[in-house]
């Protein structure tokens, strides 16, 4: 498997509070669904490269983390990831479109005529081609997360993470959502999506469920649920 | 590139709130426009000043007679009825000074000017030709007396505008009529060029000058000369001049050296020095004042950034998360302090310029707007912009991604 996309071994991560010393990660070899104060704050900074292990190695797209300096890793993060918030974190009073060419604009290689191309075709894989020049006040909530994922996309990153993208939305959003984050998945690209709801990791391929800041449970995911036929069984809201 | 997309960034950040950049601007756009307007201010009264001063001929000397000291206490005279000046003193300038250029001896008497039905008091200065050189005083129409004159003491005189108005009808041709001052007649030979009122509020045109010969023997009945008026070569000499003229009145005087001058010389630069020195006192403090205000203003850019930084604490958690390196935040806040700076500084320039006008327009003012002045503000606004909004903006990149990221 020389391609993977992330590879971690034994993964640590202490925090010097005062003199103590918390270990927020025990020698985690790769996780994902978990309970509160499991690690998976901690350890979704360390795969975005915001934060940095203190052992083990982190290996994404076959480059090691650790040996990057602060800058080195924002230009990672500018060129390999793409982030998916639970609250948006959309800029205000600032069109749908422009939210969307905000990771270029700190890309020096791409061009003016380059970044409005790219940012269409973002919004085009989000469907949301006729809301260009919307501001995120005049977007539903759906909407909203839909341009966070077109901004996420926008760079072709190598894995767009997801920290509970869909904690602030109603189900039929949440489903609209993992569905799309589905088809994205179908095209190739590597999706890390935290969640606490077991029902939303029965839309992932692999689950990974973590506790204390330790890995307990690796499953493969067999028999994934599509979220489109979740959508269709929906009862239809006659209200 | 990055930073013409950095430049991009900071402008789309104040475009979105811009509320709060036109308030601060507002307090650069005042601290500038106050520095520009009052330093206007200051300096056109300055000049103005200076300007009133050189009309009189900036280096002009004027020596009179000290008053008499009287070791027994007695009344002391005015220093016009001290004799000790001579025709004497005045020919020995002429021929030895050499920081000087004209000499002219002057004595002065007030009295009613007379021509047919009309009147006016006025006074009469007997002068040497020399003395319109002097003052700097041109003819307006007609032609100055001669030496041949003060060596007749004829009766003939030149009349200041003011003179001219009041005893003169307008129609008039004041050159060749004959006027009596204190019932003597004087030719009016020429008429001088108005000079307005000179820095203290005297009417320097109500005056009628005449050779002095004529005004001693004729009007005062005297001898000895009140005012000795002296022209230095330039205005650098008159210092040098001051000197000279004193040490050959000592010797005309024959005072030995324990004994105290009898005269004064005084130099119209000393005038000048007191008044620039006044106005430049004036300068400084109107620019003191305004670059209190200046100081506010930047005060008042750190104060919005500062707060702005923590308000916008999740927005920069964002764009740290998306690529934005430390340097970009730090440069995205700095290039946002200036851009309000400079464009508060652009305006407050305009604006003080158009209040300086303003101000002369309507309490007309002298105003001078120096290139100085709005170069020096413009620069003290940049500055003040990059070190009001430096700690802010660097506060900012040294935010943690991930706490910032969770700020509420």
């Amino acid at each position: 498997m020389a391609n993977k996309i992330v590879d971690i071994h034994d993964l640590k991560r202490e925090f010097q509070m005062g003199i103590e010393i918390v270990k927020a990660l025990k020698g985690v070899s790769f996780s994902v669904e978990e309970a509160s104060g499991s690690g998976k704050t901690t350890l979704l900074n360390i795969l975005g490269c915001l934060d940095k292990p203190t052992s083990g190695t982190y290996l994404l797209d076959n480059v090691d983390v650790k040996k990057l300096s602060k800058n080195e890793l924002a230009q990672l993060r500018n060129r390999k990831i793409g982030f998916v918030f639970q609250a948006y974190n959309l800029l205000a009073r600032t069109s749908a479109k422009e939210n969307v060419e905000l990771p270029l604009l700190y890309n020096s290689a791409i061009s003016t005529s380059q970044r409005h191309q790219m940012a269409m075709k973002a919004l085009e894989a989000v469907r949301l081609s006729d809301r260009l020049d919307h501001l995120p006040n005049q977007l539903s909530g759906g909407q909203q997360q839909r341009v966070a994922i077109a901004r996420a996309l926008v760079n072709t990153p190598v894995m767009i993470l997801a920290d509970e993208a869909t904690g602030n939305l109603d189900t039929k959003t949440s489903y609209e959502i993992m569905a799309l984050f589905q088809e994205l998945n179908k095209q190739g690209k590597t999706i890390v999506f935290v969640t606490h709801e077991p029902d939303i990791a029965a839309f992932s391929s692999r689950t990974i469920t973590l506790k204390d800041g330790k890995l307990i449970k690796d499953v493969k995911n067999e028999n994934i649920r599509s979220a489109k036929e979740m959508l269709a069984t929906l009862p239809v809201n006659t209200e | 590139m990055k930073v013409f997309n950095l430049i991009r960034i900071a402008l789309k950040a104040l475009q979105r709130n811009k509320l709060r950049a036109f308030l601060t601007m507002l307090g650069i756009i005042i601290g500038v426009g106050a520095v520009i307007a009052m330093v206007a201010i200051g300096q056109g009264s300055k000049k103005s000043i200076q300007d009133q001063l050189s009309t009189m001929g900036s280096n002009m000397l004027t020596i009179r007679p000290n008053s008499n000291q009287t070791p027994g206490g007695g009344a002391r005279l005015e220093s016009s009825n001290v004799q000790s000046l001579t025709l004497d003193d005045v020919n020995a300038m002429q021929s030895q000074a050499q920081y000087i250029n004209a000499v002219s001896p002057a004595v002065q008497s007030r009295g009613q000017v007379i021509n047919g039905a009309l009147n006016w008091p006025t006074s009469i200065q007997g002068v040497s030709p020399d003395y319109l050189t002097i003052r700097n005083w041109p003819l307006k129409e007609g032609s100055p007396f001669g030496s041949e004159d003060v060596k007749g003491a004829t009766k003939v005189c030149l009349v200041g505008q003011t003179v001219v108005d009041n005893v003169f009808d307008p129609a008039d041709d004041p050159v060749g009529k004959i006027i009596r001052f204190n019932k003597i007649p004087f030719k009016v030979i020429g008429v001088l060029t108005e000079k307005g009122e000179n820095a203290f509020g005297q009417d320097q045109d109500d005056i009628i000058l005449a050779p002095y010969t004529t005004v001693q023997k004729r009007i005062l009945a005297i001898t000895y000369i009140q005012t000795i008026y002296a022209s230095a070569i330039n205005e650098e000499s008159s210092a040098a001049a001051t000197q000279e003229l004193s040490q050959i009145l000592r010797t005309t005087h024959k005072l030995n050296n324990s004994e105290q001058d009898d005269f004064t010389v005084r130099t119209q630069a000393e005038l000048i020095n007191t008044f620039s020195s006044t106005s430049q006192l004036l300068t400084v403090l109107l620019a003191a004042i305004a670059s209190i205000s200046l100081l506010v203003g930047g005060i008042g850019i750190m104060n919005i950034m500062y707060v702005s930084v923590t308000e916008r604490t999740k927005e920069i958690g964002l764009r740290m998360s998306i690529g934005a390196r430390s340097v970009d935040i730090l440069l995205q806040f700095l290039i946002e302090a200036i851009v309000i700076s400079i464009t508060g500084g652009i305006i407050g320039v305009l604006l003080g310029v158009i209040a300086s006008k303003l101000i002369t327009a309507t309490l007309s003012w002298p105003t001078l707007v120096s290139q100085s002045s709005i170069l020096l503000s413009f620069i003290v606004c940049a500055v003040t912009g990059i070190f009001f909004g430096y700690y802010p903006a660097q506060k900012a990149s040294r935010l943690d991604p991930i706490e910032a990221l969770r700020y509420e």
